[in-house]
């Protein structure tokens, strides 16, 4: 087995793990097709040399993001009865207006050249932790540290939000 | 330890550009068709995964670290983006009892 057609095939199941999401009428059906495809995601990472953005992709995405999301669900209790319905005319232009943004992404890039950057030392171990943590805690500090911030914020925001108490809202 | 990327096996860029493409726009779609609002988050997760991969797919290519830590922070947003908005979602339908994004419509009146 050629590793074009491993790459091809793992193309052609993200793709169509990605339109079961949207197809499903199900939501929690929908979750475990998200869930599918993040696996699928990872899989490609690996192919691509990222073997530390994959573990990280499954434990993240699949693991917290998507757990949390199934829990939404258990709580809202939602069932197929009342998922709400979308007419035939919002179907069908959305999936024009879609394929027509696809449409333009592709005529964009069917002939574009993406060069490579002069005067850059490539790394041929450039996706193992022991780079990208060097690169974290060096170059990107600053950033790294913003992003603890936002958490802090969003940690809050959601504690705030989700709180039953209705006097802190209004 | 020297790899041997996918780029060298024939795999051309253009694949992955495409790829990302394709899974963004069925995310965009998604957005558009479902009104289930925890669905239309994660059709936003999913357009965030197309940027990672390829985010990631460059990285590869140009076999430079850079990309994958912008992949860290893009899951950083991501993660904050989905609490926040799921427990905004919590709240709504503890108010309308409905996940339906087109009856959240009372700023309208």
């Amino acid at each position: 087995m050629s590793i074009d057609l491993i790459i091809y095939l793992l193309g052609g199941l993200t793709i169509g793990s990605a339109l079961m999401v949207i197809i499903s009428k199900h939501p929690v059906r929908s979750v475990l097709y998200l869930i599918l495809t993040f696996f699928l995601i990872s899989a490609n990472y690996i192919m691509l040399n990222a073997q530390f953005v994959a573990i990280v992709n499954i434990i993240v995405y699949a693991g917290a993001i998507m757990v949390l999301f199934l829990f939404v669900l258990m709580l809202l209790n939602l069932s197929k009865e009342n998922e709400p319905k979308t007419s035939l005319l919002v179907k069908v232009s959305a999936l024009i207006s879609g394929s027509l943004l696809l449409l333009v992404l592709l005529a964009v890039f069917k002939d574009a050249s993406f060069l490579s950057i002069e005067n850059e030392v490539s790394n041929p171990n450039h996706g193992l932790v022991q780079n990208l943590g060097k690169l974290l805690f060096t170059k990107y500090v600053l950033p790294f540290e913003v992003s603890s911030i936002l958490f802090i914020a969003a940690m809050v925001g959601a504690v705030l939000l989700a709180k039953r108490d209705k006097n802190i809202i209004e | 330890m020297i790899l041997s990327t996918v780029f060298e096996a024939g795999i051309s860029i253009q694949y992955y550009v495409i790829l990302s493409a394709i899974l963004f726009s069925i995310g965009v779609i998604g957005v558009l068709i479902r009104k289930n609002a925890i669905v239309l988050l994660m059709c936003i997760e999913l357009m965030l995964n197309a940027a990672n991969l390829l985010l990631v797919a460059f990285s590869s290519y140009f076999e430079q670290s850079d990309g994958q830590v912008f992949v860290f922070f893009i899951m950083v947003v991501a993660a904050a983006e989905a609490t926040v908005g799921l427990s905004i979602l919590i709240m709504a339908y503890r108010n309308i009892r409905t996940v339906d994004v087109s009856l959240f419509n009372q700023l309208k009146d």
